[in-house]
């Protein structure tokens, strides 16, 4: 499959018919952008997924089902558990979201050192299972691996994101509050799902004791009001369900599947090909420009070729490398613009090992109605202005109090109606933090292509080589001890730090291997997403991440495809693309 | 995204791990051992013993009206490990052969009062067995029976809808409403 475009031979009607002005590699959370603005600006857009497709409302099989209309309510049977024991861990997965995730034999990877590495392969990727947490990366971000020399200048700032910020934010429906934190900007909001008097009193007790540490709504993708905007893409207001990842009927959380897809396809310019798994993208040396991408059907094995004059590669962060990466030419031996040789090298992740759970006396007159599908968070207090800990970046903290079913001394009771009584009503508070802390991107934690492992489309398995490294350790021991600090403070007791010793990837925030940069010698891609040395492919997803931030990355590839596609747009107007 | 502290909360109201839950850690590659089927006498037995933990009351069916035997026995067979399974089985064999051997009668044919003595007991037992055992030793069968019961029960539509306050389509979220002791807690 490795040969140059001037060795294939393809008729000029096979080639007309297979040609578009853009396509777009994946369809997940920033696929879904680049195909919204493109179709928008005119362009007719194919979009490649290597899953199958997936239809807003039609196919959420779950989306409305009772707990005891799931066979086993809610948890894999024992076989599944043997035979998938990578995916079954990633967070939210269980009997009502499994579909939205694929099984690990069908996509195996190397792992050089243990990551855990959580994949959604479907039209709409990972957007349908994701977080859906959407706070801003502030300029103490873009700047601080500069500043304090721990990595790569980002060759962008916040100033040059905020306005696609706000473009994405109001599309997506973004609920939050205007908080006026330097560390975590305000955008677009909706308004914010109430605290309840627990996170109500965590705020206040945090508030008076730490003059820097602000306990706040984070910022979702929920529409808590909608507006004719999210009403004219057909979406509605959050039901408070809390069951998003098994698909939202009423459209109340953010994915490609509800939101953008669906906008692109109205167009009349959108093409969507799913069960596309694409092999590489072709480089012609004459024009020197990439002239379209290689697809393998993945069910018939079929080869076939797409041809456009722009080339967005969405697959996400490890996917989209792999597919630089195995786009070998006589121009590029090492993968697509990868002169320098950086291609692959600088990933990174979020640190998500440590949580601090307690429990809470008191507020037993006080309840809550429905669900909350979000959290409350304590913006990243680290860092900042200057270095002030013994480890470099930053964390943001997650925070939340919930009241469980099932008294305190349930289990202590007589069986029958004491039990049964006991365990009907609600029980004592709990509260918890969960950090999310910045990793150092580093050139020892890489991929590759493994050199003698393909997968069952002859494509080379990735070789995932990442791991912890001191800096991580010694975020997460200030983490463990701050949080059981302001805990302690608010009142709470049975104070219970943990680190679960996870893998790296199962935070599902893997980033960079094709990061941004200005100089073509440390970077792969320039402050637009554009390839430097191949300027009609741009990389939008979480491939291009210089550096991890400490914030929820989604809202940022987005914001990111949606600047670099227009920016892509005015490029093919003044032909310079 | 709190899945590990509603585990351990769980856990906590039980007086010990959710059993199966260790498969999420370890993928431990058993080869399959032929499991005999659950007879339609085990399902009435087990529903009878749910019964007993869960019982009808005034508002609120009980775990026999939930068909707690016929979850027990799509769990057990499904999710269980294969060293769960035997506990799970035997201790089913240990609990009518006490019935027989104190009361010389089936579990199931025992007055409301004798059941009552006699999982009582048995609880206690599985209890006091909880509090001394190290971590990797095995757990009580009647402890596996208590969290599948509890378990099976409150996500049944019986337990969810009448013992819980079950509410699909919120429609909306209040953080800080007034609770009241004794009112039902939310079932989702």
């Amino acid at each position: 499959m490795q040969k140059d475009s001037s060795s294939v031979n393809v008729n000029a009607a096979g080639v007309a018919k297979n040609t578009y002005d853009a396509i777009v590699i994946g369809s997940g959370i920033s696929g879904g952008w680049a195909a919204k603005e493109l179709c928008e600006q005119g362009l007719k857009t194919l979009v490649l997924e290597r899953g199958r497709n997936v239809e807003h409302q039609k196919d959420y099989p779950t989306a409305t089902k009772a707990p005891w209309e799931l066979e086993h309510r809610g948890r894999m049977p024992r076989k599944f558990l043997e035979e998938n024991p990578l995916i079954s861990k990633a967070a939210g997965f269980g009997e009502e979201s499994a579909h939205f995730f694929i099984k690990d034999k069908d996509h195996p990877y190397v792992q050089e050192k243990p990551f855990d590495w959580i994949r959604g392969y479907q039209v709409g990727g990972k957007s349908l299972t994701w977080g859906r947490a959407t706070q801003r990366w502030s300029n103490f971000e873009f700047t601080a691996p500069d500043r304090f020399g721990y990595g790569l200048d980002w060759p962008i700032r916040y100033n040059d994101v905020a306005p696609w910020y706000s473009h994405v934010e109001k599309f997506i429906g973004i609920c939050g509050n205007k908080d006026g934190i330097e560390a975590m900007p305000d955008g677009e909001f909706l308004p914010p799902f109430e605290f309840n008097c627990v996170e109500s009193h965590l705020q206040k007790k945090i508030k008076e004791h730490y003059k820097d540490r602000h306990l706040v709504h984070a910022r979702w993708a929920h529409l808590t009001q909608p507006t004719e905007l999210h009403l004219k893409q057909g979406r509605g207001k959050c039901q408070a369900r809390n069951m998003c990842m098994r698909g939202c009927p009423y459209g109340g959380y953010f994915s490609s599947v509800s939101s953008t897809l669906p906008w692109a396809h109205k167009t009349g310019n959108l093409t969507v090909r799913p069960f596309s798994v694409v092999h590489s993208i072709i480089y012609d040396e004459q024009k020197g420009k990439a002239t379209g991408v290689r697809v393998i059907d993945a069910n018939t094995q079929e080869s076939t070729e797409y041809f456009a004059r722009v080339i967005f590669v969405n697959g996400s962060a490890l996917n989209s490398t792999l597919v630089l990466l195995n786009s070998k030419s006589n121009r590029f031996p090492n993968g697509l613009g990868n002169d320098s040789g950086v291609l692959g090298k600088y990933v990174a992740f979020h640190l998500y090992r440590g949580s601090v759970s307690a429990s809470i006396e008191g507020f037993q007159d006080r309840y809550t109605y429905g669900r909350n599908p979000t959290e409350p968070i304590l913006a990243n207090y680290r860092n900042l202005h200057k270095q002030d800990t013994d480890y470099f970046g930053g964390f943001t903290t997650f925070v939340g109090a919930y009241r469980p079913r099932g008294a305190e001394d349930a289990g202590e009771t007589e069986l029958g109606a004491p039990f049964k009584s006991a365990l009907s009503k609600p029980g004592g508070w709990r509260t918890y933090m969960y950090m999310q802390g910045e990793t150092i991107p580093k050139a020892s934690n890489h991929v590759r292509l493994s050199d003698t492992e393909k997968d069952q489309w002859g494509i080379p398995l990735l070789v995932t080589s990442v791991g912890y490294d001191d800096n991580d350790e010694k975020m997460i021991k200030d983490f463990l001890t701050q949080s059981s600090e302001m805990l302690a403070k608010a009142g709470c007791l049975d104070i219970s730090p943990y680190d679960t010793h996870q893998a790296p990837g199962l935070d599902i925030h893997e980033m960079g291997g094709a990061r941004m940069g200005r100089d073509p010698k440390t970077s792969i891609l320039n402050g637009w997403n554009q390839v430097h040395q191949c300027k009609n492919v741009f990389v939008t997803d979480g491939a291009c991440m210089t550096s991890t931030g400490n914030q929820s990355p989604s809202i940022l590839y987005m914001a990111l495809t949606a600047r670099a596609a227009n920016h892509a747009v005015e490029e093919m107007k003044r032909k310079n693309l | 995204m709190n899945r590990r502290e509603a585990l351990a909360a769980t856990a906590r109201v039980l007086g010990g791990s959710i059993v199966g839950a260790q498969i999420f850690l370890t993928a431990c590659k058993t080869p399959e051992k032929k499991r005999e089927p659950f007879s339609p006498d085990d399902i009435a037995f087990l529903d009878a013993v749910g019964e007993v933990i869960i019982p009808t009351t005034t508002d609120s069916p009980g775990a026999k009206a939930a068909r707690i035997g016929d979850f027990m026995r799509v769990i057990v067979t499904d999710c269980y490990s294969d060293a769960e399974h035997k506990i799970f089985v035997d201790g089913m064999a240990t609990l009518k052969a006490l019935s027989q051997k104190k009361y010389d009668k089936d579990f199931i044919k025992l007055s409301g009062e004798e059941q009552n003595t006699l999982l009582s007991a048995v609880n206690k037992e599985a209890k006091a067995y909880a509090s001394t055992k190290r971590e990797a030793d095995p757990e009580h069968y009647f402890t596996l029976i208590k969290q599948l019961t509890t378990w099976g029960y409150f996500t049944s539509e019986p337990g969810a809808t009448k013992a819980l306050n079950y509410l699909p389509v919120p429609g909306r979220f209040e953080g800080c409403v007034p609770y009241t002791e004794g009112e039902k807690a939310w079932a989702l």
